[in-house]
C-alpha cells in the first residue's frame, strides 16, 4: 500500500455539510433550501431529473458559484464565500460534466498537473535541476504512476488527450483529480455516454478512489440501476429543491420520488 | 474656452472617422465573430485603387463603383478561402490569420499601384469655418457629416428591415438562422459588401485627409481602441468609442502633450482602452462572455 | 470547446531525448562555423539568425506556452536593448555578461507591469495592453533623453564589448559571444517547459479556468510567464543592438519587428523550443533566397524592385497556411519527417 492509498478514517462528524443553501441566476432560482450532509468515506449520489440543479449544487460545494444563502461546511471550517482555488487547497477535486482536460497536453502531464498543490520545489530549481527538484519530481512521477496504474491508463500514459477517446478522457479527468489526493471528490456525471462495460469499470475505478484512497465521493449520475449499486446515500432533487435524503433503500420506496419520477401531480 | 472646444469639436470630428472604420470592423465582427485585423489593409487598397483609377482618368462614379466591386471580391474571397477552414479555431489563431491577411493586402496594394502618396481631392475645399466662435475645419465637417448620415441609414437598416433582422439573426445565432430559412451565403454577402463600402467610404475621407498612403493602415490600427472601448459587436458602442477617442486623443496631445514633448497621440487610445478593459473586461457596450464548465 | 488538437495519437508535446541530442549536434555545428563560413554569413546571416531565434524563444514562452498573445515584443527588445546600454555606460565597471543579465531582469521588470491585465483581461483583448506596450515604450525611449545618455543624435552606437579580457570586436567574435549566450538560455528554457511550470503555462494555455479548479495559481503563473519570457527577450534586444546592427534606436524596434517575431513563432512552431531556429531561419533566409531568384524572376517579367512586396505577400500567404493546415509549425513537420525516416526502412 503506498502512501496515496489509505484506510478510511471513522467519524462521526460529517465531511461536508451544506446549511441552507439557496441559489439564483437572476430571477430564476436554481436550488432552494437545499441541506444535507455527507459523511466521512461514503458515496453519495445527487440525483433527479434534468435541470433540478445537481451541477449547480456541485458548483457551490467547489466554489465556483457563491450561494445568496446558506453556508458550506467542509471538514469542520464553514464558508459561504469560497473560491474554486481555495477548495482545491482545502483537499476538494472534482470532474466535470464537458471534460475540463488540457487537450494539447499528454495523459502523464495531465495528471501531473493535478499534483501541483504537493510540489515541494521553486521553479527556478526545477529549471537548474538542484536542490530539491529532482527528488521533488521523482515523487510526484510516483505519485502520477500510481494512479495511472490504478485507472488502467498505462497504454495511453504519453498521448495526448486530445486524441482519446471520450470514455478515456473520462478517466484521464477522473485521475487527475485522485492525483491531487483529495479529501472529498466530486464527479459530474462520470458515467455520461459510455456503454454499460463502460460504466461497469468506471463504477470499479470510483470504488477503488473510495476504498482504496480513502476519498468520500460526491457524484451526479442518471443511471438508477448504478446508483443504487454503487452509493451509500442518495440524495433526490427536484425543481432545486430537495425531495429524499436516505440510503438506497429507503430512496427507493419514497413517494416523493416515485411521484416525481413517475410524473404524477404536485 | 474656445480654445479647448476647438480642440474638442476637431477631436470629436476626427473621432466619427475613426467610427466609421471602426463599424467596418464590427460588421464583420457580427457576421463571423472575427476581428479581421486586414480590415485596415482593405482600407488602404481601396483607397489606392480608387485614386489610381482616377488618376487614369477614369470618371469617379465609375471609379467608386469599381473599387467597390474589386473590396467586396476580396472580401468574400477572404471569407471563403481563409475564415472558413479556420472557422472553430481560438480567437487568437484567427486574428493571426487576418494579420497574415494584411501582409498580403498591402504587398499587393503597393505591388500595382507603387508606393509613393497620392492626393485625393474630394472637391472640397478645407477653409475653416467660424461657427459660434469656433473654428471648424469644413473638410472635418463634411466628413462628419458623411460619417454621421451612413451610420444612421446602417441602424435603420438593421432595425427596421427584415434584411436587418437576418443580419442579426445570423449575427446572433448561426445555426438557429439557418433553420429558419435565412439563407447564409446571402447575408455574408450583404454584410460584406457592406463593410467593403463602409471601408471604401471612410477610405476615401482619411485618404483625402492625409493622403493615400501607407501609414493610412497605422491610423486604421487606432480602430481597436475603439473597438475595445466601445464593445466589438456594437455599432453604437462603435460610434461612442470613436467619439471618445478621438476627442480624448486630441485633448490630451494639446494639454498633456505639450508638457511632455508630445506625439502622445501614438498611444493615448491603447492605454485609454486598457484602462476600459480593466474597469470593464468586456468593453462598455459588448457582452460579458459567460464560461460555462 | 479547445481546438488546436493534434491528429495524430503518441507523438507527444514534450520532445524525448532524441531530438536533443540532434539539437546538440546540429550547434556543434554551429560552432564550427567559423571555421566555414564567410564574414558575410556570419554577420549578415547567422548571427541575426540566432538573435531572431532567442527572440522568438521569449515570445514562444508566453504565447506558444502560457498562450498570452504579446505584440510588444519589439518594446521589449528595446527596453533590453537601452537597459544594458545604460548599465553599461553608466557603471563601466560591470562585466557585459552583468550586464546583459540586469539588462534582461530590467525588462521582466517593466514587462511584468504590462502583463498585469492579464489577470484580468483575456484571450484577444489582451492585445490592448502589449499594444500599449509597444508604442508607449517606443514614445518613451525617443522622448526621453536620459535614456539615451543625452545624446542628441537619437541614434546611439554600442559599446564596445568585451569580456574578461576577451575584445569581442570581429564578426567571429560577436558571433560566438551570441552563439554562447542562445545556447545557455535554449537549454535553460528547454528544461523549463519540461518542469511544472512549464506545465502550469500550458494547462493556463489549454484551459485556465479548469487550471483555477484544480490549484493552479493562474496569477502567479501568468506574471512568471510575461517575467521570464522577457527577461530573454530583453537580453535578445540587447545584442539584437549590440551584436548585430552596432546602434541602438527606438524606430529599429517598431511594431513591424513585433509582427516578425510573431511570425517566426507561427512558422516554427508554437509551444516548441527548436520551433523558434526554424522559424527565425525562415524569416532570415526567405528574403536572401527571393533576392537570388531575383534573376529568375526578371525573366519573367518580375520588376525587382518588387521584391519587398512580394516578400510580403509570400510572408502573408505562408503564415494562413501554416494556421490553417499546420498550426504546430515547422517543427512539427520536421517530427513528422523524423518519424518518417525512421519507419522508412521497415516500410521496404
Amino acid at each position: 500500500m503506498t502512501s496515496l492509498e489509505r484506510p478510511l478514517p471513522l467519524s462521526t462528524e460529517p465531511l461536508l455539510s451544506l446549511d441552507r443553501i439557496s441559489l439564483s441566476f437572476g430571477g430564476v432560482k436554481a436550488i432552494a433550501d437545499i441541506s444535507f450532509d455527507v459523511r466521512q468515506g461514503e458515496i453519495c449520489a445527487l440525483i433527479g431529473p434534468n435541470g433540478a440543479g445537481k451541477s449547480s449544487l456541485l458548483n457551490v460545494i467547489n466554489g465556483v458559484y457563491r450561494p445568496q444563502q446558506g453556508t458550506v461546511t467542509f471538514d469542520g471550517t464553514g464558508s459561504r464565500r469560497m473560491n474554486p482555488h481555495d477548495a482545491a487547497h482545502r483537499g476538494i477535486a472534482r470532474t466535470f460534466q464537458n471534460i475540463a482536460l488540457f487537450r494539447r497536453m499528454s495523459v502523464l502531464d495531465n495528471v501531473l498537473t493535478g499534483r501541483n498543490l504537493h510540489r515541494g520545489s521553486t521553479w527556478l530549481e526545477q529549471t537548474f535541476r538542484v536542490g530539491r527538484a529532482r527528488r521533488d519530481e521523482a515523487t510526484q512521477r510516483r505519485y502520477a504512476e500510481v494512479v495511472i496504474e490504478a485507472l488502467d491508463l498505462p497504454r495511453v500514459r504519453d498521448s495526448i488527450v486530445g486524441t482519446l477517446s471520450y470514455g478515456v478522457q473520462k478517466r484521464v479527468e477522473l485521475a487527475r483529480a485522485l492525483a491531487a489526493e483529495p479529501r472529498l471528490l466530486l464527479l459530474d456525471e462520470p458515467m455520461a455516454g459510455m456503454t454499460t462495460d463502460e460504466k461497469r469499470a468506471m463504477a470499479g475505478f470510483i470504488v477503488d478512489a473510495n476504498e482504496q484512497f480513502g476519498v468520500t465521493v460526491v457524484l451526479i449520475e442518471h443511471d438508477i440501476g448504478v446508483v443504487m449499486d454503487l452509493s451509500d446515500h442518495i440524495v433526490v432533487l427536484d425543481y432545486g429543491k430537495k425531495i429524499a435524503d436516505g440510503s438506497p433503500a429507503e430512496v427507493r420506496v419514497d413517494p416523493g420520488v416515485l411521484a416525481a419520477y413517475l410524473g404524477t401531480r404536485h | 474656452m474656445s480654445f479647448f472646444l476647438e480642440v474638442l469639436v476637431g477631436g470629436l470630428l476626427a473621432g466619427v472617422m475613426y467610427s466609421l472604420v471602426a463599424i467596418g470592423f464590427v460588421l464583420i465582427y457580427k457576421a463571423s465573430g472575427v476581428f479581421n485585423f486586414a480590415q485596415g489593409s482593405l482600407v488602404l487598397f481601396g483607397a489606392l485603387t480608387f485614386v489610381s483609377l482616377v488618376e487614369r482618368h477614369v470618371a469617379p462614379w465609375l471609379a467608386f463603383a469599381a473599387t467597390l466591386a474589386v473590396l467586396v471580391l476580396i472580401a468574400m474571397a477572404i471569407e471563403r478561402v481563409v475564415l472558413r477552414p479556420l472557422v472553430n479555431r481560438m480567437p487568437i489563431v484567427l486574428f493571426m490569420a487576418t494579420l497574415g491577411l494584411s501582409f498580403i493586402l498591402e504587398g499587393a496594394a503597393q505591388l500595382f499601384w507603387g508606393a509613393q502618396v497620392h492626393g485625393l481631392d474630394l472637391g472640397i475645399d478645407d477653409k475653416p469655418l467660424q461657427l459660434g466662435g469656433v473654428m471648424i475645419s469644413q473638410f472635418d465637417l463634411f466628413a462628419a457629416a458623411t460619417a454621421g448620415v451612413l451610420v444612421i441609414a446602417l441602424s435603420l437598416m438593421t432595425s427596421r428591415t427584415r434584411l436587418g433582422l437576418s443580419l442579426r439573426a445570423v449575427a446572433d445565432d448561426p445555426l438557429a438562422a439557418l433553420a429558419v430559412g435565412i439563407r447564409l451565403p446571402r447575408i455574408w454577402a450583404v454584410v460584406w459588401s457592406l463593410a467593403g463600402f463602409v471601408s471604401l467610404v471612410a477610405g476615401l475621407l482619411w485618404g483625402a485627409r492625409l493622403g493615400v498612403q501607407f501609414s493610412l493602415s497605422l491610423v486604421v490600427l487606432k480602430a481597436l481602441p475603439v473597438l475595445i472601448i466601445g464593445g466589438f459587436s456594437s455599432i453604437g458602442g462603435a460610434i461612442a468609442g470613436g467619439l471618445l477617442v478621438g476627442a480624448s486623443e486630441k485633448l490630451a496631445e494639446v494639454y498633456i502633450g505639450s508638457a511632455i514633448g508630445g506625439g502622445i497621440e501614438n498611444w493615448f487610445p491603447y492605454v485609454l482602452a486598457l484602462l476600459f478593459l480593466l474597469a470593464r473586461p468586456a468593453g462598455l457596450f459588448g457582452e460579458p462572455a459567460v464560461e460555462r464548465v | 470547446m479547445s481546438n488546436l488538437v493534434m491528429r495524430r495519437p503518441g507523438l507527444n508535446v514534450s520532445t524525448p531525448s532524441a531530438s536533443g541530442l540532434v539539437l546538440i549536434a546540429s550547434l556543434a555545428a554551429l560552432a564550427a562555423v567559423p571555421g566555414v563560413a564567410s564574414e558575410y554569413w556570419l554577420s549578415a546571416v547567422l548571427t541575426p539568425f540566432l538573435i531572431l531565434s532567442l527572440a522568438g524563444l521569449g515570445l514562444n514562452l508566453l504565447t506558444g506556452y502560457a498562450g498570452q498573445l504579446s505584440l510588444g515584443s519589439a518594446a521589449f527588445m528595446a527596453i533590453g536593448a537601452y537597459a544594458t546600454y545604460n548599465f553599461a555606460v553608466r557603471l563601466p565597471g560591470l562585466s557585459l555578461l552583468v550586464d546583459l543579465a540586469l539588462g534582461g531582469l530590467s525588462t521582466a521588470a517593466i514587462a511584468t507591469v504590462f502583463g498585469l491585465p492579464s489577470l484580468r483581461i483575456k484571450g484577444f483583448y489582451l492585445i490592448a495592453s502589449t499594444l500599449a506596450a509597444q508604442f508607449f515604450v517606443e514614445w518613451l525611449l525617443t522622448k526621453v533623453s536620459w535614456f539615451s545618455n543625452d545624446d542628441t543624435s537619437g541614434v546611439l552606437s554600442a559599446p564596445r564589448l568585451s569580456i574578461f579580457g576577451w575584445s569581442i570586436a570581429t564578426p567571429v567574435s560577436r558571433y560566438q559571444f551570441v552563439l554562447g549566450v542562445v545556447v545557455v538560455l535554449f537549454a535553460a528554457a528547454a528544461s523549463l517547459v519540461r518542469s511544472e511550470l512549464g506545465r502550469r503555462w500550458m494547462a493556463v494555455r489549454d484551459m485556465d479556468t479548469a487550471a483555477a479548479v484544480i490549484g493552479i495559481p493562474i496569477g502567479r503563473t501568468k506574471l512568471l510567464a510575461f517575467a521570464v519570457s522577457s527577461f530573454v527577450i530583453g537580453i535578445a534586444g540587447a545584442l539584437w543592438a549590440f551584436a548585430y546592427l552596432g546602434t541602438v534606436e527606438p524606430h529599429g524596434f517598431d511594431l513591424n519587428l513585433s509582427f516578425q517575431v510573431l511570425f517566426i513563432i507561427i512558422i516554427g512552431g508554437m509551444g516548441s523550443i527548436s520551433g523558434n531556429f526554424y522559424g527565425a531561419a525562415f524569416i532570415v533566409l526567405l528574403p536572401i533566397a527571393l533576392s537570388h531568384a531575383a534573376g529568375a524572376l526578371a525573366a519573367i517579367g518580375v520588376d525587382v524592385g518588387q521584391l519587398q512586396n512580394l516578400q510580403k505577400i509570400l510572408f502573408g500567404v505562408l503564415i494562413i497556411l501554416f494556421l490553417i493546415k499546420e498550426p504546430d509549425g515547422l517543427a512539427r513537420l520536421v517530427q513528422i519527417a523524423r518519424q518518417r525516416l525512421r519507419d522508412w526502412p521497415l516500410r521496404a
